[in-house]
């Protein structure tokens, strides 16, 4: 992609060709992850495109297939007893005890990694994460972003270098999500390497920089901005009258890859401004309107599959 | 090597696990109460049928006639209170097939030349055999049988027969215990009894305690810890070792003081004994909770483990009755080598110099688990 990386000593992450296979399954198939000390970096992809399994091959809890590269400088392949000292784990669905109480719970895994001042450093994470009201009830009666929050505090007691985090606000309401998210932010800027997960696509431009993946693919990475950019995805929001019947009209025009319902409006997306002006004209009997608009990353998600797809066809054919 | 690197231990990690089961296990009732409810209920149930003294037992009784003599010891049989005349045959035949059947439970054989033979002085032989399958159900009866002075009345014979009788009684019994000849007494039942307890209850409860991570995906959270196989091994035994003592003090305690099962050994020889017989039983859970996907995989796979230990330790069987290869088998069953040791201590006062030839077997045994389960315990996901 022509970009300059970070020398590798500045990487947090860095991974090429990662590979896992479950059975017959390419589960994570040739990923490549470069993630600079102290980012946030986003890791994105629709359900099953192997995001979980690319984390439990960077915390150790799976041995990759294929592919080699290191985290913290800890080789991936030999170092998995290693890096369980420097990195956080923050895993899909909670897994903690719930039958213990947040306090125990932070309890028994500050006892784990033998923390010397324990009862302090377990005061003051529940400071921090506002867990302190709650320490004496138990887990499993927390709602979903209080969980989320004590899974989390659950993996900063050993001060790690790196956090790995697995859709931590999948289930979790807006504003829980919002005050997770700023805890992130507060923890990058202490120095931590964030790597998350998430399949909310508001939650992109929370990140410094961002990989989707699909099928197990990178389909792009880059600066949210630079994803969108590289698209080349153009968006127009048009409204008017009838729009219903417009949207299949639309649907069957060349230059207008995608049609979706905004609220009252419809978008279309595109690559060619141009054409895709003559093309609402064309359809236009005086009753619409359009403005263009920054497209969505589901939208440009979405184009950046198809144009892998396309690009897969082509090199099939030559 | 990759095992030296299991076997790597931290003491901290250690102390949360152990924490943290002891709290858990404080929470969690209903497994609390199965583990001391279950010992109690199951030597209640096995105690009831030691502690009977059946009366009233259905018994056949042979005779070539059914003169007075006959009808005499028929009532005096009757008086004691353990027998019950239900079939009065001339087949011994009949009888015969009654017993195996289970009809009957004896079968009192009154030889045809009795009568003369008593009357001429020669000491003849009444013949008891006894379905001896459920040996507790028959003791007392064949005691009271034992002793005709005890049932032979002279007022149920009149006439010179009666002179006959006297004291000591002019014939004999001879009892034939059949089906299991080599009587397994009930004091071997109830000390055994708790090495079947242990054995059923720690393997149940260390599956399930691993298996209850997997299925509630805590296991993750584990694996993402610096905490190797042995510190989680130990954590999860060590708590259940205190459970496996409570359990032994309430069966010793329960055997000793409701069903008089005698105490001749120590109490204290037997609890080092037992801390090595009950962890090789948590091992063994443990393995089975590295290879099942469910806490309902790991109950069943406890069975396979449970019934060769019931069948072939010399609980159930009298072990030298066994086929070799049974014989085998069992040897490699924590619970053959605990029996000796427990009866050994309880009903012959085995010191420690008796005790030491046994415990080899159970040290190398649990060497063998501790490192198969350290071997099966997986610290990846794949
Ligand atoms: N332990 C496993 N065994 C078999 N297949 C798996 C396993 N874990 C994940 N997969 C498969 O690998 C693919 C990627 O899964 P996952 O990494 O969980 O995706 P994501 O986290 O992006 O939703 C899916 O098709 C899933 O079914
Ligand atoms: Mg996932």
């Amino acid at each position: 992609m022509g970009e300059v990386g970070p020398s590798p000593r500045d990487l947090a992450i860095d991974v090429r060709g990662l590979e896992k296979r479950f059975g017959g399954v390419t589960a994570v198939n040739g990923v490549d992850l470069q993630v600079p000390k102290g980012m946030i970096y986003g890791f994105l992809g629709p359900n099953g495109s192997g995001k979980t399994t690319t984390l439990r091959m960077l915390c150790g809890l799976l041995k990759p297939d294929g592919g080699s590269g290191t985290r913290l400088r800890y080789d991936i392949h030999t170092e998995a007893r290693e890096i369980k000292r420097r990195i956080g784990y923050m895993t899909q669905k909670f897994s903690f005890y719930e039958d213990l109480t947040v306090e125990e719970n932070l309890n028994f895994v500050a006892r784990v990694y033998n923390i010397p001042d324990r009862a302090r450093t377990v005061g003051r994470i529940m400071e921090d994460l506002d867990l302190a009201c709650r320490r004496n009830q138990k887990a499993g009666q927390l709602s979903g972003g209080w969980k989320q929050r004590v899974a989390l505090a659950a993996c900063l007691s050993h001060d790690p270098a790196l956090l790995l985090l697995d859709e931590p606000t999948a289930g979790v309401d807006p504003e829980a999500r919002r005050s997770f998210w700023n805890i992130i932010h507060r923890l990058a800027s202490q120095g931590i390497t964030v790597l998350v997960t998430t399949h909310y696509m508001d939650e992109v431009e929370r990140c410094h920089r961002i990989t989707y993946l699909a099928g197990g693919r990178v389909v792009t990475s880059g600066t949210p901005r630079e994803v969108s950019d590289r698209s080349g995805l153009v968006a127009f929001a048009v409204s008017g009258a009838g729009l219903d019947d417009l949207r299949q009209t639309l649907g069957r025009e060349k230059a207008i890859r995608g049609v979706s319902a905004l609220g009252a409006q419809i978008v279309v997306t595109g690559r060619d401004r141009e054409a895709m002006e003559r093309a609402l004209a064309h359809v236009n009997a005086g009753h619409l309107s359009w403005e263009q608009i920054p497209p969505s990353f589901e939208d440009v998600f979405v184009e950046l599959i198809h144009q892998a797809t396309e690009s897969q066809g082509k090199g099939a054919w030559t | 090597m990759d095992l030296a690197r299991r076997f790597r231990f931290s003491w901290s990690a250690f102390v949360a696990m152990v924490v943290k089961e002891f709290v858990q296990m404080r929470r969690d009732r209903v497994t609390l109460a199965m583990m001391l409810g279950i010992p109690l209920l199951q030597l209640l149930l096995f105690g009831f049928a030691i502690n009977t003294n059946p009366k009233q037992l259905p018994t056949a009784v042979v005779a070539g006639d059914q003169g007075p003599l006959t009808r005499g010891v028929m009532t005096a049989l009757q008086n004691t209170g353990y027998f019950r005349v239900t079939v009065l045959t001339s087949s011994s035949r009949y009888a015969d097939r009654l017993l195996e059947r289970g009809r009957v439970q004896f079968v009192v054989t009154i030889p045809v030349d009795f009568e003369r033979r008593l009357a001429a002085g020669s000491r003849p032989a009444m013949l008891i055999e006894a379905d001896a399958t459920d040996p507790t159900a028959i003791n007392n009866a064949l005691a009271a049988a034992a002793q005709p002075r005890n049932w032979v009345l002279d007022d149920v014979l009149s006439g010179p027969l009666a002179a006959r009788l006297g004291e000591p009684p002019g014939f004999e019994v001879v009892i034939h215990r059949r089906y299991n000849p080599e009587v397994i007494t009930q004091y071997n039942i109830v000390p055994g009894l708790i090495g079947v307890i242990l054995t059923q209850t720690m393997v149940i409860i260390t599956s399930i305690a691993v298996t209850r991570e997997r299925e509630r995906g805590t296991l993750e959270t584990l694996l993402v810890m610096p905490i190797g196989p042995l510190a989680v091994m130990m954590g999860k035994i060590f708590p259940y070792i205190f459970v496996g003592y409570f359990q032994l003090a309430i069966i010793v305690a329960a055997a000793h003081f409701i069903f008089g099962v005698p105490v001749f050994g120590s109490l204290a020889l037997l609890s080092v004994v037992t801390i090595v017989f009950i962890a090789s039983n948590l091992a063994i859970g443990f393995i089975f909770s590295t290879v099942a996907k469910s806490q309902l995989e790991a109950v069943q796979m406890t069975f396979f483990f449970f019934l060769p230990s019931i069948l072939l330790s010399g609980f159930m069987f009298p072990f030298r009755g066994m086929p070799e290869w049974a014989q085998v088998i069992g040897s490699a069953l924590p619970l053959t080598h605990y029996l000796r040791v427990v009866r050994g201590i309880l009903l012959k006062g085995f010191g420690a110099p008796e005790v030491a030839p046994h415990l080899g077997p159970m040290f190398v045994i649990l060497l063998v688990i501790v490192i198969a389960a350290l071997v099966r315990y997986r610290e990846t996901l794949d």
